[in-house]
């Protein structure tokens, strides 16, 4: 068990493709830190820097006080775990879970009574003779947990493992690594692109876009404030409604609605506004209201999607099936619960006052503009 | 080529059947060769006529009854019979031809080259083949010419590979020869009886190098990257991996490799041992398969040369089901 640094570590290819940016992440013994982003984001490569699959052309790594740039994989004191399990086919079960110890020379006493331990946990133990082809999906993944497991390792890493199991196993597996990794109290790195993965089990996330870090944050953090307009469409289902606004003396311009935000208006000028589609509601009779025209409904049981425009832009809102829905909407939302980003960089834009100083949440005051 | 095609698939394609239930893996991990092989669906064609079946098999039978069990009905009838050199007429002579093959010391002897010919000539194709392509597989940048190089001389027909092999040791021109002069070596091929062995051998697995180097390598490329690296994780001595690993996941590569390669060295080496001996054998190393041409062909006793030939498929048949029985039991196809 150890805490890991990552300090500056760039990856570049031949021909000077840049797929790591100077990468910096500080992660605490035991804990559980999961890199997300889209495919080519360079999620994968930096694990895999970690792992020692792959050289650091740039920064160092370090576990626990080693700085490991130039320490071969088998000697770096990590387990991984893949996506397609990598499990040894003409190895016996056991033979996979015990050959990492075998070749540390480790007394057979001990490699039986850690794959003992290991099977027990994972509930493995009745297929330890078997061959990795006579296995499921799911015991597979078991087995590839237990090949790290066993080892004792510093840290877990974690390449997108849940991605080859179906949905319903996927969600169970998700459970059991979470709860492991608690009992085992390993450090561990876990990269996947799917934001409800990441959600689930990340103490931190890791956001990575294009080779670079846009957000560092607990879950919670991450999804109530994100930092720029990309983590704001990728975290979180429905993505966060993105539109164009306008922020004139202290009033936000959206088409020909405008919104009071007082003194807590970021900037002036183009801004482009977040909304999560939760935070948006029906406004009540009296109420000032955007009036949202309905494209299509998307039921999902719990809740139902709506999609459509307000001004001519296009949104997402999230609504409870039991309210009766008729021809257009009147939508409203709380002020506090407006983002803003900068139109230019998407990063965001802070409010004058700060989100916990908040008075109690205030209905946006709406002015039609003619 | 066309044996190579048929066998690997077939036999997989079996295993796959027989172990039914998840066969997920096995896609990935033999690469191109498990394509044919890894569908377990089979699917059912109804025909209209019960006949029609027989009628698009035909071509193929009649090539293997033609091709292969017509001239073995020949060669076994042939073998009872005394043939007159000229044509004239034949005479039956029972089990003669056998017995006198089986207590002629020179036949003995040349089959005891033929068994030390073919274990070293498979031997040295199959190490150095899977040497060249485990270091071709690492190489990075510029692989594509690299193993275009180590293939090319497969290309090359028997007979010219025969010839090239003897320019090799060649007397006045060979750079072999020189280099064993260097040493003190006089290599007198066609005149010493073990110098001649000796280029046989070389030039035989000089011949065959590619054709086990391109399937090594495909058997190579077709292991998975994740589990190469998940023991470069678990274990850190390269050869040790290379052992516990690699070699066994190549095991149905090697296996088959080996089966082509010892009827390589019993029969395709006939156009090399042909131009280094000229014809005339004399004093010198021949194999059984030479020996039929030899005594069928220049000596004219076709009654002999049908019994030996007859001997020969007993022992290769013999030699298959072996290796089918005693070795592919240890092979694991995945």
């Amino acid at each position: 068990m150890a805490a890991i640094t990552i300090a500056e570590v760039s990856k570049i290819y031949h021909g000077n493709v840049e797929a790591v940016k100077s990468v910096s992440i500080d992660i605490e013994d035991g804990e559980f830190i999961v890199l997300v982003g889209p495919s080519g984001c360079g999620k994968s490569t930096l694990l895999r820097m970690v792992a020692g699959l792959e050289t650091i052309s740039k920064g160092t790594v370090t576990i626990g006080s080693r700085v490991i740039n130039d320490v071969d994989p088998a000697e770096r004191d990590i387990a991984m775990v893949f996506q397609n399990y990598a499990l040894y086919p003409h190895m016996t079960v056991y033979d996979n879970l015990a050959y990492g110890l075998k070749n540390r020379k480790t007394p057979k006493a001990e490699i039986d009574a850690r794959v003992a331990e290991a099977a027990r946990m994972l509930e493995i133990e009745p297929y330890l003779a078997r061959k990795p082809r006579a296995l499921s999906g799911g015991q597979r993944q078991r087995v590839a947990m237990g090949r790290a497991i066993v080892r004792k390792p510093a840290a877990f890493l974690f390449d997108e493992p849940l991605s080859n199991l179906d949905a319903k196993l996927r969600v169970s597996m998700r459970g059991e690594i979470k709860r492991l990794q608690k009992r085992l109290g390993t450090t561990s790195l876990y990269v996947t692109h799917d934001q409800l993965e990441a959600m689930t089990l990340a103490d931190r996330l890791v956001v990575l876009n294009g080779g670079r870090i846009e957000q560092i944050g607990r879950p919670l953090d991450v999804y109530h404030r994100p930092a720029s307009t990309f983590v704001a469409s990728f975290i979180g289902s429905p993505a966060m409604n993105l539109i164009k606004g306008q922020i004139e003396g202290g009033s936000l311009q959206i088409g020909l609605y405008r919104i009071e935000l007082g003194s807590r208006a970021p900037v002036e000028g183009a801004v482009t506004v977040g909304l999560r589609a939760e935070d948006l509601r029906l406004a009540g009779v009296g109420e000032d209201a955007m009036l949202f025209q309905v494209d299509y409904v998307e039921e999902l049981g719990a809740q139902r999607l709506v999609h459509g425009t307000i001004e001519g832009q296009p949104l997402t809102i999230a609504l409870s099936p039991e309210m009766p829905l008729s021809g257009d909407l009147a939508v409203t939302i709380a002020v506090d619960r407006l983002h803003f980003f900068s139109p230019e960089t998407g990063k965001r834009l802070e409010r004058g006052t700060s989100f916990a100083g908040d008075a109690p949440a205030q209905n946006l005051r709406l002015e039609t503009a003619s | 080529m066309s044996t190579a095609t048929d066998l690997l698939p077939a036999s997989r394609g079996g295993t796959g059947t027989q172990t039914g239930g998840r066969r997920f893996g096995a896609f990935r991990f033999f690469g191109g060769q498990s394509k044919s092989g890894g569908e377990g669906v089979a699917k059912r064609v109804q025909f209209s006529s019960p006949f029609l079946p027989y009628l698009f098999l035909a071509p193929q039978l009649a090539i293997i009854f033609i091709f292969f069990y017509w001239p073995s009905v020949q060669a076994i009838q042939s073998s009872f019979y005394l043939e007159d050199p000229f044509g004239f007429g034949s005479t039956f002579v029972g089990m003669t031809n056998y017995t006198d093959v089986l207590k002629s010391g020179e036949y003995l002897g040349i089959a005891r080259f033929t068994a030390v010919f073919t274990a070293l000539v498979t031997f040295f194709a199959l190490s150095i083949g899977l040497l060249l392509a485990v270091k071709a597989d690492g190489v990075i940048r510029g692989n594509a010419a690299y193993k275009t190089l180590l293939i090319w001389v497969y290309a090359i027909a028997p007979p010219v590979a025969g010839l090239i092999g003897m320019m090799f040791f060649d007397q006045h021109i060979g750079p072999i020869v020189e280099l064993a002069r260097w040493f003190g070596w006089d290599i007198k091929v066609g005149l010493n009886y073990f110098d001649t062995a000796f280029s046989m051998v070389v030039v035989s697995v000089w011949k065959q190098i590619p054709y086990n180097f391109i399937f090594f390598l495909s058997g190579l490329q077709g292991i998975p990257v994740s589990v190469r690296e998940a023991a470069a994780i678990d274990c850190r001595s390269g050869f040790r991996r290379f052992w516990t690993v690699i070699l066994p996941l190549l095991a149905p590569t090697a296996f088959f490799l080996l089966i082509i390669n010892v009827t390589y060295a019993l029969f395709d080496t006939f156009g090399v041992i042909d131009v280094m001996v000229k014809d005339k054998a004399a004093n010198n190393p021949i194999t059984l398969v030479y020996k039929v041409y030899m005594d069928g062909f220049r000596g004219n006793d076709l009654g002999g040369s049908s019994a030996q030939s007859v001997i020969l498929m007993l022992i290769v048949f013999v030699l298959t089901i072996f290796q089918f029985r005693f070795i592919e039991r240890r092979v694991h196809y995945n």
